[in-house]
């Protein structure tokens, strides 16, 4: 294949998810205003359209014409840089994960990911482990007392989770036996998927999940009572906005990372069941991965609003006492169901 | 090969200029008026006291170089993961031994840390 | 114009530009940030040379890692002491000195006497083999065994010598 058809799919591959990404994005800040006001007996943004569903619009257009205050003691260059990192790692880890398997449209082939390379997974880990950056510039450029606390302690944190995060994934390529996301996901066909198989290593790998994303139960470096807004105090209009975007285009990531690794990905048990074929089975199966991603985003959602948050000691005693040396164990437990039933 | 990273090198190219378009959005579009209160460190409406920058408890470190240790260690994993079931299937249970020894090797020292109170925050 | 050698040019710019602005700035901050931006240029690179597994190990590693343990050491320090680490000792700048120029000497011997391009398998298909994580993983586990364990008794070593010195300013 010659490198200009290559630019030009991934051209229209990339236009594609980003704005599937954005919508989703815009979409979860909204449900995640509707969800805690039923949680909590409200009835939420309803103004804007048709039961507040232009609410999102709306809010960037406000952020938009806000005026952007870089604080005179901030270092101004870095303060910038800051939430650039968060938007640039934000938008090139999807690059690697699969929404379907090969498709065949007009006689053309072409797969439903828009990177398939070999070192796969371990790309998302580098984009993953540059995040820290973001918030470590935020919380040191701005030149408050609130950002410096919050930026470092989520740093602390997100570097605690990185490694049984790490741990944990070695559990999902030991089956595989490659880093590739769509052999990944074929090794978990029918109903072998690797969180049935190993659980221990999907709780830990959605736990860490949660805390590489600060979300609450894991969200202290935004801790309101104790630190105003955290690495983000000093950030206004649009810097703030890209934070904010940043973060829940991370928890679409990270929930369609899980579903990947653990959920069968796009596998989709009915087209087994009826040998359903063709483009029919293909747009079933990315149907699949789409309502798994959304039931994750709902948990997601449905966590922060449901539990009261860690202390910071609790939050690194839990990564570094329970969650390392579970994530080890996992690995003991994938070589041994591989050693004994040669799965 | 390289053809494969082509999509990457173009992600990241997109990402970048999405990030620049989006700080330098409100530059264009909103107002510019600041003052000096406007420019001030946000301390909860009081003025600021002291500098920002005070040096942080050796606890942050400690993390930050078991971090790195940790990491090396997941490295060294990946190559084995991705290798057991044929190692496996070459050497039976002596492709999982050396892993073991490297990996109790390690906790050993994951151990002491937690003995001597490295682990403990308050 | 051929792919790899534009790709080539942009990282290999990319890497000096950086490195050279890492020594220049007043700002270790600054510094730090270009440096990062040198790892990541350096990544670029092994990738071109068919590393895909070094590649990201060194954006994992070196940019996402080590650099975070620099961060946290830079700015945690107030501005006082920020710009007297490097300009107040001059033994550290005549060893610094001495250090570049016995660098530079040994790439400046390897490159022009001992040809390390001919090292590189010339088949294509070989050389990608020989970067895939699997091909590492099964030198590693097999020939390289005793290396392998004595780096984790080595990590053993860092892991220790962390906790004893932090442990001096716990009390």
């Amino acid at each position: 294949m010659d490198i200009w058809s290559i630019v030009i799919e991934t051209s229209i591959k990339i236009f594609v998810v980003v704005n599937v990404l954005l919508l989703t994005v815009s979409y979860s800040v909204y449900f995640e205003r509707k969800i805690s006001a039923w949680a909590q007996n409200r009835i939420g943004p309803n103004r804007v359209g048709w039961l507040g569903l232009l609410q999102p619009f709306a809010d960037v257009f406000k952020l938009l014409l806000k005026e952007d205050i870089v604080p005179d003691k901030s270092n101004k260059a870095i303060h910038a840089l800051a939430p650039f990192l968060a938007l640039f790692v934000a938008f090139s880890t999807y690059a690697v994960i699969p929404i379907g398997p090969e498709m065949t449209l007009f006689g053309y082939t072409f797969s439903l990911v828009v990177a398939d390379v070999g070192i796969g997974i371990l790309y998302v880990l580098a984009m993953t482990s540059l995040g820290v950056y973001a918030i470590t510039f935020a919380g040191w450029s701005s030149g408050s007392k609130y950002s410096l606390l919050g930026g470092i302690r989520s740093a602390a944190q997100m570097i605690s989770y990185e490694v049984s995060m790490g741990f944990s994934i070695a559990g999902v390529i030991m089956f595989s036996e490659s880093l590739n996301m769509n052999v990944i996901v074929q090794s978990q066909a029918g109903w072998m998927w690797n969180a049935i198989l190993q659980p221990i290593g999907f709780i830990t790998f959605v736990v860490a999940a949660f805390a590489e994303t600060n979300r609450m139960p894991f969200d202290l470096p935004e801790a309101e009572p104790e630190l105003v807004g955290g690495y983000h105090t000093e950030y206004s209009s649009m810097k703030f906005a890209g934070f904010f975007l940043a973060e829940y285009a991370n928890m679409a990531i990270a929930s369609a990372l899980i579903v990947t690794l653990y959920l069968g990905g796009w596998q989709n048990p009915l087209v087994d069941i009826f040998g359903i074929t063709g483009i029919t089975a293909t747009l079933m199966q990315i149907g699949a991965f789409l309502v798994k991603v959304l039931a994750l985003l709902f948990f997601f959602i449905w966590v922060r609003w449901s539990l009261p948050r860690f202390r910071y000691d609790q939050l690194m005693d839990l990564g570094w006492k329970v969650m390392f040396p579970l994530s080890l164990i996992n690995i003991v437990w994938v070589a041994a169901l591989i050693m004994i039933f040669n799965l | 090969m390289i053809e494969q990273y082509i999509p990457i090198f173009m992600v990241m190219v997109f990402a970048i200029i999405f990030g620049l378009g989006v700080i330098f959005a409100s530059k264009i579009f909103g107002p510019n008026r600041p003052n000096k209160f406007k420019l001030m460190p946000y301390e909860s409406g009081k003025d600021p006291v002291g500098d920002a920058r005070e040096r942080m408890s050796i606890k942050y470190y400690l993390v930050a170089m078991l971090f790195i240790i940790f990491d090396i260690e997941v490295i060294f994993v990946y190559p084995w993961g991705v290798e057991f079931k044929k190692l496996f299937a070459d050497f039976g249970i002596l492709a999982f031994t050396p892993m073991l020894v490297f990996l109790i090797v390690l906790e050993l020292g994951f151990l002491y840390i937690y003995v001597k109170g490295g682990l403990k925050w308050d | 114009m051929n792919l790899e050698i534009l790709l080539f040019s942009v990282f290999a710019l990319v890497s000096a530009v950086s490195a050279v602005m890492t020594i220049t700035r007043k700002t270790p901050v600054i510094s730090a940030i270009f440096l990062i931006l040198n790892f990541f240029s350096l990544a670029g690179l092994y990738l071109l040379l068919n590393a895909q597994f070094i590649a990201v190990v060194q954006v994992i590693v070196y940019a996402g890692a080590i650099m975070v343990l620099f961060l946290f050491v830079i700015m945690l320090l107030n501005s006082a002491a920020e710009s007297k680490i490097f300009s107040d000792n001059r033994v550290i700048q005549y060893f610094a000195v001495f250090i570049a120029v016995f660098v530079f000497a040994q790439l400046a011997y390897l490159i022009f006497f001992q040809h390390p391009g001919e090292v590189i398998n010339p088949q294509l298909a070989e050389s990608i083999k020989a970067g895939t994580i699997e091909n590492i993983g099964r030198q590693l586990y097999t020939e390289y065994l005793i290396p392998f364990e004595i780096a984790g008794f080595l990590l053993l070593a860092a892991t220790i010598g962390a906790m004893v010195i932090a442990k001096k300013k716990f009390e």
